[in-house]
């Protein structure tokens, strides 16, 4: 018997896994859709900040006396001290809050600082000029990788990996609007984590002259919409703190969302990674050493070591060194999968190049490889499944082989991510008016958060979609965890199934004597409640709803919980595929088509799902082709804090894109989140068809002067 | 009253805050269209030269979606900050604030703008058409159901600016190819990769738009 | 962005009073875009900001005996679909097409293509037209000069022209006009473009008290012109190289070429070189690729841009031959 807490077999699913039409679609796309950018709120400031103009710099003295007496302006407050460390470009100084959003401009260029210019480094990827700032950790070894790559049974590959730093570029910069009714606040936040920040800011705030009041019980938060975050806006931030400071100050809401520029600067960056790569393979393609020397930053903390080797963990003859690079530039941020897209450059990059240097199609040197996996099952279903759909047989040939000026290639690359769910809360409540409310303190990022609550809830109710409300956003409801690290969708689908079933058991319980049986013969579907086996004996949702009298069902469901289900679970395997054209004299690269073939456990809303793959295929089109943060080291200023040299694809730039999720296989294990999993092959898997096309390898992002360079040091042009 | 946040605009309500009482914050009579006249709508008036105004505020009046507004803004205001900042018409949004990425987009005069490199004094006079004008989620255009219905959005924050731009491409384009989309909406970037949704969302309002049509 | 005094004149005689006499008193608003972007960044500070957008005269296309007369004014969008345009001058089409942003096209103008700053990143943060730290130091020989200047960069100016417009109007060998309340003065565009020396000087020849006014462009007279630009996004991106060419021919033989690079100098850079070797040749692969070379015999990559000289050598190469089949 299946447990009580599963999904409805798939014979028995009317919405789950169908391509449903987002619920706030409709809102979107007439620009109705509020963000926090987007709140006015009555006799509200805007406030903007004053921001480092150095790398790395001491603060000798602030003014803000002109900035005060400036027109309009109604609070000024400091978020440095005097003698303060400013570590990056773009670091917080002060913020001004004023009438309109002119005088705030107009204030903050009125604030005088005085600085000590101290020395930075900006630039990690030619290891010898980092000096100090470069952090070596203890070397790893595993088996006896010296004696494995001396020996006289196997091929070595070496080469040289690298991938740079790039920023979030939140469409919606990150900011907030924060309104104080006296001790009580209530903040727009563009977060990630409605059920966070408003704890983060009591805290922040404690201990601060005119707020002793202020617990987190005080403070509400409110995400109904958000402009893009990937990672990077799980924090109040100290512009958060700043705009409530001034707001508290001011006796007014105040607005302060950071300048693009800013945005760019400081407000989320992925760590870069740069590798010198031997691995060793015997003829018949088995992998048996792999040897890395890696470095990379992640702003003014270092950059950690990626997990390499990547997916192919069990390689049994390995040794890992790596050097953590401290800059002077805006700190990493989590960005869609942590660490792995670049892992899996790396790995994916080696393992390419070794099977270019054994004269193997890389699709067989996976294949031979997958012992080395943890779901080797998995992997060769996605691999042969997008080798299908990429038609890769007929377009692969041996690398930079291949004539005229314009060359193809195709590459793959795998990824995986865990995805365990957070703790979620979902509270049902069925009114005897037949309608159903459902709360939860959770965020819609854009990924179809609020679709999949109505999808679940509706499927188990067997209610049309919109007979759900659906209200979220709002860190007063039920709590329900960040949404980071492809958490979300597994947890509140759980608390969500949950809440319903037990609500729906209440329910039936209420209507079962009116059908003369026992509440567990009792199921509900298309809009009826009715006796299992015999639909005769039914009646409609409404009607059995009216049997509540005048009381409410309000059911709360939790995840995780200790009754059995199987509702969800983590760990999922990706396989991406890539097709690209290089204009050999240009060193343009187009990508012109990509498969990405990935499994999630159970899809709850398709639409949104392949919505979710099809993004992160595009995003691994800017980052592969086009961003990078471009710093000067003379001066310690990134040039391209704009998005006008900052990069990304515009509609036709992007390949056709072929999303394949692999549905029935592995619904029984339960909802898998989808975030990062999609986010991690595809930048590696288009880096290897450049190399499949020009027989040269390319560092990321693969710019015409790169690809130009790779060609003259050896690529077959 | 809560917020209905499923389908409707999402203010919450908790202190009767409406649109109407944030203008009225402001010190702007966001309907007054009362008297106002073709002069104040017209490019200033010369005699002998022409006047020169500002730095300081002065008044402005701007035809949006056929209705007409009065403001008082210095003329360094844009027109995507006076509408987002002064008439609470947050549909456009500011991303780039440089004339890269759309997210600003209006149309003016008949044509794809971008609006926060436009002095809103020098859209005087002109024909200012915003996302509220033309569509909405009870009684959607063309463009914004096949928006929706192509997922061609994600957080959302480029899709107002990407549905003006395609409207404005599409007065003009009625039977576009694959082709003619990637460069029509060339003005117009999105961060989390909706473009394969947008493109198939601007060929289905196209035949829409000319009568459920084929090519 | 500063506060400043707006006027919107409507006619040139009410203009030009109110311009500056010197830069930084007044600054001439056409499309924004760029204007009010260097604005935004303080960049530039004009006291004034004089508005072209009610000046009727500017907005129009007209022919006369010296050729096709573009008010300052017009669009990048009304030129390209503008029909004598189509029809004889199929490098400037392809030059405003390649500004791949319709909206971009709608607002900006042929007065402001040739008039706006360059896009160098030191001069946009601050570091001035030559780049120059506050010791006065050369920012970009060490700096970040990937997209900077191959030719035409051995004084202190290193930047690249950003005009689109410019090469191609210079290959059609066209004029602009420049008027103040003193007269009208003409200049040819390859003239009407300098390169900078020294600190304070603008890399064009317009006065703080000029307006450029209209465009002039002679009768192509059956001449093959097209323009090549290699970008690498479709999308709104500025170009790596460019090349317009002009051509006219004798059958399939080449009697004189004009040959324009763009964004590889301070200004459009005009090649001799490649003129002098395409002349009395047949136009055909290696005739396009030996002016390709000539063209960039003496080109000096900075520390990053060697790839440029390539880029510009591919960009002239094709544009050649598809004049060739033009």
């Amino acid at each position: 018997m299946p447990s009580k807490y599963d999904y409805p077999p798939a014979d028995k699913r009317s919405l789950i896994g169908k391509r449903i039409t987002r619920l706030d679609g409709p809102v979107k796309a007439t620009g109705q859709a509020k963000y926090s950018y987007d709140m006015n709120r009555p006799g509200m400031l805007i406030a903007k900040m004053l921001s480092s103009p150095y790398a790395h710099a001491k603060i000798k003295s602030i003014d803000t006396s002109e900035a005060e007496r400036s027109p309009g302006v109604k609070a000024v407050v400091l978020m440095s001290k005097v003698d303060g460390e400013l570590l990056w470009e773009g670091s917080e100084i002060a913020a001004v809050a004023a009438e309109t959003e002119e005088q705030a401009t107009d204030g903050v260029r009125k604030i005088k600082v005085e600085y000590d210019v101290l020395p930075h480094l900006v630039k990690e990827e030619d290891l010898s000029k980092v000096g100090a700032n470069g952090k070596p950790s203890a070397e790893q070894t595993a088996g006896n990788p010296t004696q494995a790559f001396a020996a006289s049974d196997v091929v070595v590959s070496e080469g040289y990996y690298g991938i740079d730093t790039i920023t979030h570029c939140c469409l919606e910069s990150h900011g907030n609007v924060v309104e104080w009714e006296g001790d009580n606040c209530t903040v727009y936040a563009s977060t990630q984590a409605v059920g966070r920040v408003g704890g983060d800011l009591a805290k922040a705030l404690a201990g601060e002259a005119g707020f002793s009041g202020v617990q987190p019980a005080n403070i509400r938060v409110l995400t109904q919409h958000m402009g893009g975050g990937f990672g990077s806006k799980f924090s109040i931030d100290t512009w958060g703190i700043a705009a409530a400071k001034l707001s508290k100050k001011a006796g007014k809401p105040v607005k302060l969302m950071l300048d693009r520029d800013q945005e760019l600067l400081m407000a989320g960056m992925r760590p870069s990674d740069y590798a010198k790569i031997k691995i060793a393979a015997k003829q018949d393609g088995t992998i048996v050493a792999w040897d890395s020397e890696s470095w990379s930053t992640g702003g003014a903390t270092g950059g950690t070591l990626p997990p390499i080797p990547y997916v192919f963990t069990e390689i049994p003859n390995r040794r890992l060194r790596h050097v953590a690079v401290m800059t002077n530039t805006g700190p990493a941020r989590a960005w869609r999968a942590p660490n792995h897209p670049q892992a899996s450059f790396l790995t994916c990059g080696a393992m390419t190049d070794t099977a270019a240097k054994l004269n193997m199609d890389p699709l067989q040197f996976f294949l031979k490889n997958l012992n080395l996996t943890a779901r080797g099952d998995v992997y060769k279903l996605e691999l042969e499944k997008g080798a299908e759909l990429m038609d890769w047989k007929s377009k692969y040939h041996p690398a930079g082989q291949g004539s005229g000026t314009i060359k193809t290639g195709v590459g793959l690359a795998v990824g995986t991510w865990g995805g365990r769910p957070h703790d979620s809360e979902c509270r049902i409540t069925i009114h005897p008016d037949g309608t159903v409310l459902l709360e939860m303190g959770t965020q819609d990022l854009g990924v179809g958060t609020r679709t999949v609550l109505a999808i679940v809830a509706a499927e188990t109710f067997g209610l049309p979609l919109n007979a759900i409300e659906v209200r979220i956003g709002d860190s007063k409801y039920p709590p329900s965890g960040a949404s980071g690290g492809s958490t979300t969708v597994g947890g509140v689908s759980a608390s969500t199934r949950r809440a319903s079933i037990k609500a729906l058991d209440k329910l039936f319980e209420a209507v079962a004597p009116t059908l003369s049986v026992t509440a567990d013969k009792l199921t509900a579907v298309d809009g009826r409640v009715q006796v299992a086996g015999d639909a005769t004996k039914n009646m409609t949702w409404k009607a059995a709803c009216a049997k509540l009298g005048t009381s409410n069902i309000s059911e709360v469901g939790k995840q995780p919980a200790r009754d059995e289900g199987n509702l969800n679970d983590s760990g999922v395997g990706g396989a991406h595929m890539a097709e690209v054209e290089v204009d050999t004299e240009t060193g343009i690269v187009t990508v012109k088509k990509v498969v990405a073939v990935q499994d999630c456990g159970l899809v709850i809303s398709l639409k949104t799902a392949e919505s979710q793959v099809y993004g992160a295929v595009i995003q691994a089109v800017c980052n592969s082709l086009y961003e990078e943060r471009i710093f000067d080291q003379q001066t310690g200023r990134m040039l391209n804090a704009d998005m006008e040299f900052y990069k990304l694809s515009g509609i036709g730039d992007i390949p056709d894109i072929v999303v394949h999720m692999v549905q029935g296989t592995y619904d029984s294990r339960g909802v898998i989140g989808l975030g990062e999993p999609p986010a991690v092959p595809p930048t590696a898997a288009i880096a290897n068809a450049v190399h499949n096309a020009i027989g040269v390898r390319v560092s990321v992002p693969m710019t015409p002067a790169r690809v130009l360079a790779a060609l003259a040091k050896g690529g077959r042009a | 009253m809560e917020s209905d946040n499923q389908g409707k605009p999402s203010q919450p309500a908790k202190k009767g805050f409406s649109r109407r009482s944030f203008l009225q914050g402001v010190g702007i009579g966001g309907g007054a269209a009362v008297g106002l006249s073709n002069e104040l709508l017209a490019a200033p008036q010369s005699g002998s030269g022409a006047r020169v105004v500002g730095p300081g505020p002065v008044r402005v009046a701007l035809k949006i979606n056929g209705r007409v507004h009065n403001l008082e803004i210095e003329p360094r205001v844009t027109l995507l900050d006076a509408l987002r900042n002064r008439l609470d018409l947050t549909g456009a949004k500011k991303v780039c604030d440089r004339a890269t990425c759309g997210a600003c987009t209006m149309i003016v005069n008949g044509r794809a703008v971008y609006s926060c490199t436009t002095l809103a004094i020098e859209a005087q006079g002109k024909d200012i058409q915003t996302i509220e004008g033309f569509t909405t989620p009870a009684k959607m255009h063309a463009v914004s159901a096949a928006f929706v219905e192509n997922d061609a959005q994600q957080c959302g924050f480029c899709t107002p600016g990407f549905v003006v731009a395609a409207k404005a491409f599409l007065d003009r384009h009625a039977n576009p190819t694959m082709a003619d989309v990637n460069r029509g909406l060339g003005g117009n970037l999105c961060r989390c990769g909706t473009y394969i949704g947008v493109r198939q969302a601007v060929l289905d309002a196209a035949r829409e738009m000319r009568g459920g049509r084929r090519a | 962005m500063q506060a400043f005094e707006y006027a919107n004149p409507k006619n040139l005689k009410e203009a030009f009073p109110l311009l500056g006499s010197q830069w930084g008193e007044a600054e001439v608003l056409a499309g924004g875009t760029d204007l009010l972007s260097l604005m935004k960044d303080y960049v530039q500070t004009p006291k004034r900001v004089v508005s072209l957008g009610g000046i009727r005269e500017l907005k129009q296309v007209k022919t006369s005996g010296a050729g096709l007369h573009i008010g300052a004014m017009v669009t990048l969008e009304e030129l390209s679909e503008n029909a004598a345009v189509r029809r004889d001058y199929g490098s400037l089409v392809q030059a405003a097409q390649g500004i791949t942003s319709p909206q971009m096209r709608s607002m900006g103008t042929v007065g402001g293509d040739l008039c706006q700053r360059p896009r160098c990143w030191y001069y946009r943060k601050g570091f001035g037209l030559l780049a120059r730290d506050a010791q006065g130091r050369e920012l970009i020989p060490n700096g970040e000069n990937r997209y900077h200047a191959i030719l035409g960069n051995d004084g202190p100016a290193k930047f690249v022209s950003a005009s689109s417009l410019g090469p191609a109007l210079i290959a059609l060998g066209a004029k602009v006009t420049l008027a103040s309340s003193s007269g009208n003065r003409t200049v040819d565009v390859e003239k009407f473009f300098l390169t900078p020396s020294g600190p304070g000087q603008r890399e064009i020849d317009l006065k703080p008290n000029e307006i450029l006014t209209e465009i002039i462009v002679p009768a192509a007279g059956g001449a093959k012109n097209t323009t090549y630009e290699v970008r690498q996004k479709v999308a709104l991106d500025w170009p790596l190289a460019t090349a317009s060419v002009s051509l006219k021919m004798s059958g399939s033989t080449v009697q004189s070429a004009r040959v324009v690079l763009g964004h590889v100098a301070p200004t459009p850079w005009v090649s001799a070189e490649a003129a002098q070797a395409l002349a009395g040749k047949p136009l055909n692969e290696s005739t396009a690729q030996a002016a390709a070379d000539a063209a960039l015999a003496k080109a000096m990559p900075l520390s990053q841009n060697a790839y440029k000289v390539t880029l510009a050598n591919v960009a002239l190469k094709r544009a050649l031959l598809a004049a060739a089949k033009a």
